[in-house]
């Protein structure tokens, strides 16, 4: 549904997205992740037709966005960052008007809006001026604007930015349901959230893409993934770090916490031609032919948010690096 | 096809007529508009006591006038839509650029259209106190109303160069400034003792001055009327270049 081929955006003489190329096909979720100012926002804008690449090419839906952009747009809802609305209209009046704009008239129009007001909950405020709502409202407001025409491809910057976690769970939960049979790309700073809702993520770092993997493996690629955790009692500490980095594929055993319930060991797996061997098994037998006591055995999936300060470059460490 | 481009130019009209109206622009607009309009010609241009069965006296301020308010309306045209962020909202809707422009300028032309319209007492003073022409008094009226449209495209233009309101007004009243002084005759007076003839006229040619003029004593030009027409949509037209540059960086 969605393909951007190599897109590259100056903004004058700062670089702010730098080559990245991706695809999304229907029924998937792409997350954007990435540290402030890598260009998520950018990108997005880009796929919406907003800001024109400095070079690459976008295709929607098989339509090119500098042939046939009016095309294109109009498979696309778009959620911009900080959700935008007109503050002097009203709730209803809004979402009529975007419907207007995207082509739905009469009574097309108000079962449209009707069944959105229904969607992201704004049955009590239908009346208010949005001036007058609170972020959480605009920016469902906002959301609610872009899925008016039922669009097959959804381009959401920060969806669950400035709501409460009831409706953030609502949210996501819509955005998963939606997911089904649409070609969703959406950005966040929330982790969970990936894990929540996308089929797969991407991480730019100051413009460029340095990740593109279902959450799981990405998740795979973080320092911890693979390493085993394991609570004993009964052999003292050295014996059993000592024992345990013996084993086959592992390459190092460190005691993290010993305590009167027992002492915590973590070990890491070796590395072999790029994959990591699952220790579960080994140290589980281990234990047993030792006869020790164990209350935890654990094989860590890794996590997201290692993995992430992994492949970016935090703000204070920017000018060093960059 | 034609038909959805009218209706995506009336979607956006009818957002922003809402606009003006749920907001004091436009109330603040006519009140003022029609309050300066009487000042003038009855107190400044003494209306009455020139006996003439005409409008004359009225339409004389309306350059100037405009000269003050239309850039007010005008600023906020593009200036308030980036601001607000809008701009990305409405510039990423299946509409072309030039529906968006056009939409809304014709809302804050009809805005301007109202408050003119709200002048007609003073059309039924002059029927009942005189026997005036009716011709002259409607292309008096045409006149009036190409104008605000011209100085209301410029408006939009500068209004799209800035997201400062206060800039976009200095700039619009500067150029409209121009535009109307280009041919007023103690301008061009000026210029005919120096420069040749061509340069005086060519100036000249810029100005709405002649071309208002020729209106208000009835003289429907078709060449005047293309020269508001073209200004205009020449305004409108830079306006979305600017547009479409200025997204850009
Ligand atoms: N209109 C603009 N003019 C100049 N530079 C810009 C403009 N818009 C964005 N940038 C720059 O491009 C880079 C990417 O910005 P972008 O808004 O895409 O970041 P982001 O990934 O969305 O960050 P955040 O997580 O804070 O939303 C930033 O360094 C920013 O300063
Ligand atoms: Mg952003």
């Amino acid at each position: 549904m969605i393909a951007a081929n190599t897109l590259v955006k100056w903004f004058g003489a700062k670089l702010a997205v730098d080559a990245v190329s991706f695809t999304v096909a229907k029924g998937e979720v792409l997350g954007f992740l990435g540290p402030n100012g890598a260009g998520k926002s950018t990108t997005m804008r880009m796929l919406t037709g907003y800001l024109p690449p400095t070079s690459g090419t976008i295709s929607i839906g098989g339509h090119h966005l500098e042939d046939d952009g009016l095309a294109a747009r109009a498979l696309v809802g778009y959620l911009p960052e900080n959700a935008p609305v007109y503050p002097e209209m009203s709730v209803t009046g809004f979402l009529r008007f975007a419907a207007e704009a995207r082509g739905l008239w009469g009574k097309e129009r108000n079962l449209a809006v009707e069944r959105v007001i229904e969607t992201c909950f704004l049955e009590p405020i239908r009346r208010q001026t949005i001036e007058t709502l609170s972020k959480g409202y605009r920016h469902r407001t906002c959301l609610a604007q872009c899925l008016l025409h039922d669009p097959p491809v959804l381009v959401m910057d920060e969806p669950t930015d400035g709501l409460d976690p009831n409706q953030k769970h609502e949210v996501r939960n819509l955005i998963r349901r939606m997911g089904a049979d649409k070609a969703i790309i959406l950005s966040t700073h929330i982790l969970e959230e990936v894990d929540a809702v996308c089929s797969r993520a991407i991480v730019i770092d100051r413009g460029r893409l340095v990740a593109n993997g279902t959450p799981a493996e990405l998740r795979a690629r973080s320092a911890s993934a693979g390493q085993v955790r394991v609570r004993l009692q009964g052999p003292a500490a050295k014996e059993a770090a000592a024992a345990l980095r013996a084993l086959d594929g592992a390459a190092a055993a460190v005691v993290d916490a010993e305590s009167a319930a027992g002492i915590t060991l973590i070990v890491s797996p070796d590395p072999r031609d790029g994959r990591r061997p699952n220790l579960g098994p080994a140290v589980a037998a281990l234990v047993a032919a030792r006869h020790w006591t164990c209350d935890e055995l654990r094989v860590e999936e890794g996590r997201l948010d290692e993995f992430f300060r992994a492949v970016t470059v935090p703000d204070t460490k920017r000018e060093e690096k960059g | 096809m034609s038909c959805s481009r009218t209706r995506n130019v009336w979607a956006v009209c009818k957002r922003e007529l809402g606009g003006y109206f749920t907001s004091p622009v436009a109330y603040v607009f006519i009140i003022i508009f029609l309050v300066l309009a009487g000042f003038f010609t009855f107190n400044v241009g003494a209306f009455f006591a020139r006996g003439e069965a005409g409008l004359g006296a009225f339409l004389i301020w309306h350059p100037w006038l405009y000269l003050f308010l239309v850039p007010a309306v005008g600023m906020r045209l593009w200036a308030e839509e980036r601001k607000a962020g809008t701009l990305e909202l409405l510039l990423t809707m299946p509409l072309t650029t030039w529906q968006a422009i056009l939409g809304k300028f014709l809302a804050a032309w009809l805005v301007l259209a109202l408050a003119l319209a709200l002048t007609f007492p003073i059309v039924i003073t002059v029927c009942t106190l005189g026997d005036p022409d009716k011709g002259v008094m409607a292309c008096g009226y045409l006149g009036s109303l190409l104008l605000a449209g011209a100085y209301l495209a410029v408006s939009s233009m500068t209004s799209a160069m800035s997201r400062n309101q206060v800039v976009s007004f200095i700039l619009s009243v500067v150029i409209c400034l121009f535009l109307l002084l280009a041919g007023w005759p103690p301008v061009t007076g000026m210029l005919v003792n120096w420069a040749p003839a061509w340069l005086v006229d060519g100036v000249a040619a810029f100005s709405v001055m002649p071309w208002f003029d020729n209106l208000q004593k009835g003289v429907v030009d078709s060449r005047g009327l293309l020269y508001f027409l073209s200004l205009i949509l020449f305004a409108l037209f830079t306006t979305g270049v600017i547009l479409r540059g200025r997204r850009t960086n």
